[in-house]
């Protein structure tokens, strides 16, 4: 008798395989179950306006957002094909007036669920209605330890002061709390602190998520790219607090990938064991995937499944499995290990999503990437354009943080 | 606060454990496993874990639950309690276990 847990993780970040684990069958690469977990993004609307938003630069409308009765079908047909998580996300979910009947639906089909949430809209009757609906977890984007720098990312006064009002009634609630950070050139000085902020606050697990360049943080790549000197001071400050802190909090780790050897194993591969769903109903591969152009994503208002759409729309079949690689993939001994990165950073930066992810150093184009990511890091511009339905804003007053 | 934290448990025989109400043990139907859910985390236990877990209730001791499968699987009782505990203590350093208990010692 030797009782184990396999631990097959959900998360889109996490580089551990839970389908191959919960679904043996076939090739890794050719393993695409039905995910365990699913992103909900509820509305595109958001009181923040944080210049790294991975929501795209062509945001959905809220006229064009789902209805109640919409989601709730999502939901059921969800629970019904084997999901057993909903991440519900935006954009702001809170900003939707009928998230506690939403979360009252996942809990009574069976989903767990989590929100995702900047926090500012919340009360604490609200959070209160939310745990009482069934709702699992929270987890809380930070843009920083102090108001300052946070206030001046998020691009709203009194966020950050909200935020950690919003965390502590969270754990009063004894509901876990995930602490988001979202870390760049302008915040990762202040990263020893954001960890002990985590802890004060009593979280669960903390991500320290690099950001990833696409949509609203391409846009404002010149003032978040950090230093190698600042990654190479996070690595270390992310190992050393891993070791202090075990048992007391668990620490999420994306890296920067322009400075990466390897590129990272996006989503898990395209369209193997994630998706997400866009306010306005359609089902796609990434949070990204809509900056893709000559796709065509199918929305839940077709006459197709979701089932069906995600087995067999072409969107999904593309860049599905190994097949689709050109070289220098096809033949790469790590194929099947990062499925030749993130196909949005392709697109994003080689002007075709089949081609190798440039963060690869086997990718003709990761000299040039890494200089660009130097060369805009020492530059040092800090003005950020922030994001909003009207295309982005740029920052004006002030000296932009400096 | 902190000194109420009830994730960092050392599971031992007197321990009460039970699973946390944002850890969920659940039979999913579509891929005819048994699964815990947690935040941002499937985890999947085998049959055997699976036992252990649903006589976490927050009553029985650990104690009582070992004497319960050295009997039902006729084992030497030392070595299932040796797994029984490292398991349980493994749940519990995750933060999918807490713990029952009416007075700290």
């Amino acid at each position: 008798m030797s009782p184990t847990l396999t631990d097959t993780g959900v998360a889109a970040s996490d580089p551990s395989d839970g389908l191959a684990v919960l679904e043996k069958r076939g090739s890794t690469a050719e393993t695409f179950g039905i995910p365990l977990a699913v992103l909900a993004e509820l509305t595109h609307r958001c009181p923040l306006q944080c210049p790294y938003c991975s929501n795209p630069v062509e945001l959905d409308r809220g006229g064009s957002e789902l209805t109640t009765e919409e989601w709730k079908k999502v939901l059921t047909e969800l629970a019904e094909i084997g999901v057993l998580q909903i991440h519900f996300s935006g954009g702001e979910p809170t900003a939707r007036k009928d998230l506690v009947e939403l979360v009252q639906h996942a809990s009574d089909v069976g989903l767990y669920s989590n929100l995702i949430t900047s926090a500012v809209l919340l009360t604490r009757e609200k959070l209160i209605a939310l745990a009482d609906a069934g709702l699992c977890h929270v987890q809380i984007s930070f843009q920083g330890n102090e108001p300052v720098v946070a206030n001046r990312v998020a691009g709203l006064k009194n966020a950050h002061e909200k935020k950690l009002d919003v965390a502590k009634w969270t754990r009063e609630l004894d509901l876990p709390l995930t602490v988001n950070a979202v870390m760049h050139r302008q915040n990762l000085h202040q990263l020893s602190d954001i960890i002990q902020m985590a802890v004060d606050l009593d979280a669960d697990r903390l991500e320290v998520a690099n950001v990833q360049y696409y949509g609203w943080a391409l846009k404002n790549r010149a003032a978040l790219m950090p230093t190698i000197g600042q990654i190479e001071e996070t690595s270390r400050l992310v190992e050393e607090a891993e070791v202090r802190l075990k048992g007391i909090l668990a620490i999420d780790y994306v890296v920067p990938d322009y400075y990466a050897l390897r590129p990272k194993k996006c989503m898990g591969g395209w369209g193997r064991q994630f998706f997400n769903i866009s306010p306005a109903g359609k089902i796609l591969p990434c949070h990204a995937a809509e900056t893709i152009t000559g796709l065509e994503f199918l929305s839940v208002r077709s006459n197709h499944s979701i089932a069906w759409i995600w087995q067999n729309s072409e969107a999904f079949n593309r860049y599905r499995g190994t097949g689709w690689m050109p070289e220098p993939c096809q033949s790469c001994e790590f194929k099947e290990i990062d499925f030749g990165g993130c196909r949005c950073q392709a697109f994003a930066l080689t002007g075709d999503a089949g081609n190798t992810d440039p963060a690869c150093t086997l990718s003709p184009m990761h000299e040039q990437i890494f200089k660009i990511a130097e060369t805009e890091a020492a530059a040092d511009n800090s003005r950020f354009i922030y994001r909003n339905f009207a295309g982005g804003t740029l920052e004006t007053g002030g000296e932009y943080g400096a | 606060m902190a000194a109420l934290r009830s994730r960092n448990i050392s599971v031992s025989e007197a321990s009460r454990p039970l699973l946390p109400r944002h850890a969920k043990l659940k039979f999913d139907e579509t891929r005819q496993v048994w699964v815990i859910l947690a935040p941002e985390r499937v985890l999947a236990p085998d049959e055997i874990a699976v036992e252990v877990l649903q006589l976490c209730d927050g009553v029985r001791s650990v104690a009582q639950m070992v004497d319960q499968l050295a009997e039902k699987y006729a084992a030497p009782r030392d070595a299932i309690a040796t797994d029984v505990v490292a398991m349980l203590q493994d749940l519990a350093d995750k933060g999918f276990l807490t713990e029952a208990r009416e007075k700290t010692s």
